[in-house]
């Protein structure tokens, strides 16, 4: 995603419409705004809130998939799984330091994600519970969000784009793996087959809602297209992700949990049954299965880190000084 | 935490005989865990065989507000360009 379903980032802006119309002409001619580029207040404003989103959505990410790494059932399956971690915690240092180019500081980022205030993808609040669940993340959710983070590579912010391309690079290894383990699952015995298929249920619907809201309640969208930070809807990029996902899952003889899933062919495209988006808002505004135990992790890992990073700033410190003293 | 950690600009060089490249930027104590750190995050698969980094605070970039004032001027000079000047065919590449 992590960042396409952005939640509630304000595009309202009050410059001056010649000052705006300025700016729009530039996007529209396809410029690249850079962070000392003038550019409107909501705009920088919405940049931050979803570039913020994205990178905290890396960074727990990790959490779900971390919990199978000891348990990986190879040395083959628990490097690559390493891999890929180490990769998303990559991911989330690349889009923070895009975020900090607009001013905002890495310490003020992770008091919003620890406090709560600020958001990262729903997707992330779903227990992994079995192995399989690696392999669906891997085919399910970073499909999803290379389908979300494509369009990004050409956003109108620079930085953003810049850190999408290096992303994105990276994104197709972490899907390949993980549709790898769950075909490995789908061609073995009729359990490993059952596990494959009990993981699709559960993650089927969660991954849908990785996109965020309907076009018609997404509030700021609009705005969001017109200044080019994205370039395709939620609900276009759905219909893209359902498309491609579809086959995938037929080639491995697996079901898609969707009675009313059906191929379309005036449109071109499945049409799928209604997402159940009570389901989504009550994990958005924190009371999914494992909101609390990721919050509570990562403040965790801040916490147990401090005196790590106290000690290293005042080992260089103490560096300095020798050095200065020793001139 | 009191003190902030501070900011690194990070350049790789991909192989022998191409320019160290800016590649992004990472918070970091000193310059070996910036090092270490810069090895770590942009250079995973081979993207590199040596690393800069240098402290962002370090760095004087012209004043954008300037831009205009600053590169705006080489936009009509035309005649630095081989192109402006026309050589008869006859005389070959030149
Ligand atoms: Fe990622
Ligand atoms: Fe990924």
């Amino acid at each position: 995603m992590y960042s396409q379903g952005l939640i509630g980032a304000d595009g309202q802006t009050n410059e001056t419409p010649e000052f705006l119309e300025t700016f729009q002409k530039r996007i529209d001619a396809e410029e690249k705004v850079e962070p000392t580029d003038a550019m409107p207040e909501g705009y920088r404003r919405t940049l931050v809130r979803q570039i913020g989103q994205h990178a905290h959505s890396e960074i727990v990410g990790m959490l779900p998939e971390g919990n199978w790494i000891t348990r990986a059932p190879s040395l083959r399956r628990k490097a690559a799984l390493l891999a890929k971690v180490q990769d998303e915690g990559g991911h989330g240092l690349y889009l923070y330091s895009a975020a900090e180019t607009l001013g905002v500081s890495r310490e003020e980022m992770t008091e919003e994600l620890h406090s709560g205030k600020a958001k990262y993808s729903s997707i992330f609040n779903y227990p992994t519970l079995s192995w399989a669940d690696i392999g669906t993340i891997g085919w399910l959710v970073d499909g999803a969000a290379i389908m979300n983070q494509i369009p990004l590579c050409r956003c109108s912010f620079g930085p953003y784009a810049r850190a999408m391309i290096r992303v994105c690079k990276e994104e197709s290894f972490h899907q390949r793996q993980g549709y790898e383990i769950i075909m490995t699952l789908a061609q073995g015995t009729p359990e490993q087959k059952e596990m494959a298929q009990d993981s699709l249920n559960r993650w089927w619907w969660p991954s849908l809602m990785m996109f965020g809201p309907h076009d018609a309640d997404s509030e700021h969208s609009d705005q969001s297209m017109t200044w080019k930070i994205k370039r395709f809807t939620n609900d276009q990029l759905r219909q893209k992700f359902i498309d491609a996902t579809v086959p995938q899952a037929e080639y491995l003889g697996l079901k898609v949990p969707d009675p009313d899933l059906k191929w379309n062919e005036e449109k071109g495209g499945y049409d799928h049954g209604e997402i159940d988006w009570d389901e989504f808002w009550r994990v958005v505004k924190g009371h999914g299965r494992m909101n609390r135990d990721r919050i509570k992790d990562r403040r965790a890992a801040w916490e147990r880190g401090a005196w790590v990073r106290e000690a290293a700033l005042a080992h260089a410190e103490k560096r300095r000084a020798r050095k200065i003293a020793a001139e | 935490m009191t003190q902030s950690m501070p900011l690194w600009e990070v350049f790789i060089r991909p192989r022998n005989g191409l320019a160290h490249k800016h590649a992004g930027s990472l918070h970091a104590a000193d310059e070996v865990m910036a090092l270490q750190a810069a090895r770590d995050v942009y250079t995973r698969r081979g993207e590199g065989n040596s690393v800069w980094v240098v402290p962002s605070a370090a760095i004087t970039a012209s004043d954008p507000d300037q831009a205009g004032e600053n590169f705006e001027p080489t936009g009509d000079k035309i005649y630095r360009h081989p192109t402006f000047y026309e050589i008869p065919e006859e005389v070959g590449n030149m």
